[in-house]
């Protein structure tokens, strides 16, 4: 049930520096979420066990040694309630479940995943695993029981959370651990607080992640980077620069048309796979268009105009446009960092 | 504990049929548009901090 679970896509970079807030930074859909709990460095690594390439790696630079009662920092995966049907959840034919992953870290002992129920206020459970060794890649199998008494709607809204707690304050860890799902109390969030972060270097590294229905845990099922990539477009897809080509940066981004004023262009996008909602555009960077014989660098804006989840159109506003209705093409301006992104991640 | 840090929000307009149609915002840092979608998570957050009266939206430059 979960995509990307290898860390193999990483349409956002391989590495992000500097991360003291929550965010979408590398590996796709695994969010890292904080607050107030050091700096950090996010990877998406290639120290993995042999079976795989990749693992999500994150690493403390500024540590936090007395994490205040409400700081925070955990890794994120979020299912939309469509993709969880099939668990029956409400019913009296619900589904037990078997999650399994590698993990590694420096420290060791007990470390907490919870589970939370977004569509019925955060009912949530919380066991816990235990890392044996430092430095050393892990398999772990954890039981999720069955939910007879919590619906999960039929919807593409956020239905529920898989959290792996590295560290949070007394706010979050003060309580008991949950095995079975039970009303939300925050303090039973991360019972057994890892507590990554409380020294600069501290690390911890996840890959192989796999949610299945059963109470055994089979081997990883292998997806090829194509289907990978495929899975993650659904929640965010993005058009790059990069690589170069023959040393410059002129990727072709969409086309597009000169609106009849000096000022407008529209450019238009055909997304290659359905998005989960209506998308956010991200841009950084800069670009050019392409057209009438001329290149015009005078873009200010990007705007959103009638998007879908299937496509968009982009008003990119300039000055120093044909006044014609002119055909175009958007393209970075020679710049490696220009980005086009669409985003409906949970 | 998740509150995005919302700058510069203004509306944008359909140059063809001048309806509202997205906001344009710094994001967490980074420049977005932002369809008027209730299931997308910025436009959420954006009219979350609307209605707490912590982000105020811009009118489009005339």
């Amino acid at each position: 049930m979960v995509l990307n679970g290898s860390m193999a896509v990483a349409q956002r970079g391989t590495q992000s520096t500097g991360i003291t807030t929550t965010g979408f930074r590398t590996v796709d859909h695994f969010r890292t979420s904080l607050s107030s709990l050091g700096t950090w460095t996010e990877n998406q690594s290639t120290d993995a066990p042999n079976e795989f390439a990749s693992s999500f790696k994150l690493t403390c630079t500024t540590a936090d040694a007395s994490p205040a009662a409400g700081d925070v920092a955990y890794l994120r995966y979020m299912f939309e309630g469509n993709e969880l049907q099939g668990l029956a959840y409400g019913t009296s034919s619900a589904k037990e479940l078997i999650l399994s992953f590698w993990v590694k870290s420096n420290k060791t002992g007990s470390a907490t995943v919870q589970l939370l129920q977004n569509d019925n206020s955060s009912k949530n459970i919380s066991p816990l695993y235990t890392i044996n060794s430092a430095d050393t890649w892990e398999y772990k199998t954890i039981s999720i029981p069955a939910d007879t008494a919590g619906n999960i709607d039929n919807d593409t809204g956020p239905a529920v959370s898989l959290i792996w707690w590295i560290n949070s304050g007394s706010t979050y860890s003060s309580g008991s651990t949950r095995t079975t799902w039970t009303a939300y109390s925050a303090a039973d969030s991360n019972p057994a607080n890892l507590g990554v972060g409380g020294a600069t270097s501290d690390y911890f590294a996840i890959t192989g992640v796999q949610l299945e229905v059963g109470s055994v845990a089979t081997p990883f099922e292998h997806r090829s980077y194509g289907e990978e990539l495929a899975l993650c477009q659904r929640y965010y897809q993005r058009r790059g620069a990069t690589p170069a080509m023959n040393g410059s940066y002129y990727a072709m981004i969409a086309d597009g048309m000169f609106w009849d004023n000096a000022d407008t262009a529209f450019i238009n996008f055909e997304f290659p796979v359905d998005m989960r909602a209506t998308p956010s555009l991200e841009s950084g960077g800069t670009f050019r268009l392409v057209g009438n014989g001329t290149s015009y660098t005078g873009i200010s804006t990007f705007a959103l105009q009638w998007p879908t989840t299937y496509g968009t159109r982009i008003n990119a506003s300039g000055s120093g446009y044909p006044a014609t209705k002119n055909a175009c093409f958007l393209q970075s301006n020679n710049n490696s960092s220009s980005y086009i992104a669409f985003n409906a991640e949970l | 504990m998740e509150t995005m840090t919302i700058d510069n929000a203004q509306y944008n307009y359909d140059v063809i049929d001048n309806i509202k149609c997205s906001i344009n915002a710094t994001i967490d840092g980074i420049t977005m548009s932002v369809p008027l979608d209730p299931a997308n998570r910025h436009y959420a957050e954006i009219m979350r901090q609307v209605e707490a009266g912590e982000l105020t939206i811009q009118e489009a430059d005339s």
